[in-house]
């Protein structure tokens, strides 16, 4: 089987819309979390979220940067931000400008977990308020999922596989494990993967709010909010914003002098079976996608020194996670840390699994695993786990285990090592 | 230049996102300003909202230039 290695990162997070920034904010310990201002959300269940901040704020996001002005008034935010986020990636690894027999063989496998919310919602009161010759022309093809694909193939001419996962918020690890597995099977050699997610508006806060899946707890102090693993959680706060990395066969990486951060070299996949929104009560869905993932990338469970949790701070996910965790690895858990990234920058849905994989090699590349923010009085059950609470800390981290989990039941586990 | 005129330029830049000197009145949408069928439809939809009048397809199929625009609803506007 052909390996397949990770040249190029890209991100657009709401702690930064490059992958240094948002990284060195992640390392110290910032929160991306605030009162919401696309709209406003005083009578919503919750009225904070972390928000992509704008392109004036200290960190925030230029959409011009690498996305035409024409296209940022057709189509929603998470394409916008999976454009640019492709970007990025491609210009990282070098490879914007590749000849049409390398552009035949480069593909698309960008996903997102919801799509285009906003403009539903807002198109929908056009048409329900002047009808339906005001409702515009770019309505369909600037909400659909796979449109970050068709985008980025278009503005690059990459003619490979274009595809585009939906798999709620296990998108953006499932997109990167098929397109490893599109080029480990020879149907390409480069691919951008990833995912995004741009759903902040009305009816999503409204939608996840109903669901009870969203913190409400703390208006006051947002930063607090979002606290995997600690007593006081009370669920997600939304996060917006995408992750892409360019994938590569090895020996064409290595062949061109590439700069190769990892490899990726385990993904599990499964169902829960159970329920649409609640996670199996043993967390059998956790459990069997890690040990595929584990399996299939030869490893020891001792070698994998990190994990990033998909710990969202719900009160039931993060230690059912937790507890398929500690069944997998028994006790070479005592000696990994574990934490999650989204008590910083929330959970970003369909991006979640790729900005956190990115996140996972960064880990790696500066031997460091960044904080779980929040975590004041651990549940009972984090006892004897390094959580990595409220500071990042320096260690060795050769081999990581990334995690994913959706609505639906249906689970991805990344394992990636540095070469 | 006609107020009319202004008026066209400004929603031609603001949806099509090109500099405000390329949209003489003889550019054409496609040739000229990167416009794509769709694009028309957006710029006939504001044209009708910002001057309150109603052009049908087949009229805005015959929309090519800025200034083919520009009479339509000089010639239509109440």
């Amino acid at each position: 089987m052909r390996r397949v290695v990770v040249t190029g990162l890209g991100l657009v997070t709401p702690l930064g819309a490059d992958v240094e920034t948002a990284w060195a904010n992640i390392l110290a310990a910032k929160s991306g979390a605030a009162t919401i201002t696309r709209f406003d959300a005083t009578d919503f269940q919750t009225n904070y979220a972390c928000e992509v901040k704008p392109a004036d704020h200290e960190y925030g996001f230029d959409p011009g940067k690498r996305v035409d002005h024409k296209i940022q008034r057709q189509v929603d935010p998470f394409i916008v931000y999976g454009i640019d986020a492709a970007g990025q990636a491609l210009e990282d690894a070098g490879l914007t400008e590749m000849s049409e027999e390398e552009r035949l063989r480069a593909g698309c496998s960008i996903g997102a977990g919801i799509g285009g919310l906003p403009g539903i919602e807002s198109e929908s009161l056009v048409l329900a308020e002047k009808g339906p010759k005001r409702v515009s022309p770019h309505f369909v093809h600037g909400r659909l999922i796979n449109l970050i694909s068709g985008q980025v193939s278009i503005k690059y001419g990459l003619m490979g596989p274009n595809h585009a996962v939906v798999t709620a918020c296990s998108t953006g690890a499932h997109s990167i494990g098929d397109a490893a597995r599109m080029i480990a099977m020879d149907d390409a050699d480069v691919m951008l993967a990833g995912g995004a997610e741009g759903a902040i508006c009305p009816i999503g806060i409204a939608g996840f709010g109903q669901a009870r899946a969203l913190s409400t707890g703390f208006r006051d102090e947002p930063w607090r909010a979002s606290r995997p693993y600690d007593k006081d959680r009370d669920g997600f706060v939304m996060g917006e914003g995408a992750g892409v990395v360019v994938l590569e066969e090895y020996e064409r990486a290595k062949a061109r002098g590439a700069k190769i951060y990892a490899e990726v070299i385990g993904y599990g996949l499964s169902g829960d079976a159970y329920h649409v929104t609640a996670p199996h009560p043993e967390g059998s869905g956790a459990y069997r996608s890690m040990e595929m993932a584990m399996r299939k990338s030869g490893l020891a469970l001792s070698d994998i020194d990190y994990i990033n949790a998909h710990g969202t701070s719900t009160p039931l996910g993060d230690e059912l996670e937790l507890g398929a965790v500690r069944k997998l690895f028994g006790n070479a858990i005592g000696d990994l840390s574990m934490s999650s990234t989204k008590s910083a920058i929330g959970h970003l849905l369909g991006g979640a699994g790729a900005v956190e994989s990115i996140f996972c090699i960064l880990a790696m590349r500066d031997q460091v695993a960044p904080p779980t923010l929040n975590l004041d009085n651990p549940s009972e059950n984090c006892a004897g786990v390094d959580l990595v609470p409220h500071q990042a800390k320096q260690r060795p981290i050769k081999a990581v285990l990334n995690n994913s989990f959706g609505f639906g039941g249906t689970n991805a586990s990344l394992v990636m090592r540095a070469l | 230049m006609s107020e009319t005129a202004d008026r066209v330029k400004k929603i031609v830049v603001e949806h099509l996102g090109v500099e405000a000197d390329k949209v003489t009145e003889d550019a054409s949408f496609i040739d000229d300003l990167g416009a794509d069928s769709l694009d028309i439809v957006e710029l006939v939809m504001a044209f009708e909202e910002e001057f309150g009048v109603e052009i049908p397809d087949d009229a805005a199929e015959k929309i090519g230039t800025v200034k083919d625009a520009i009479n339509y609803i000089d010639e239509h506007k109440g």
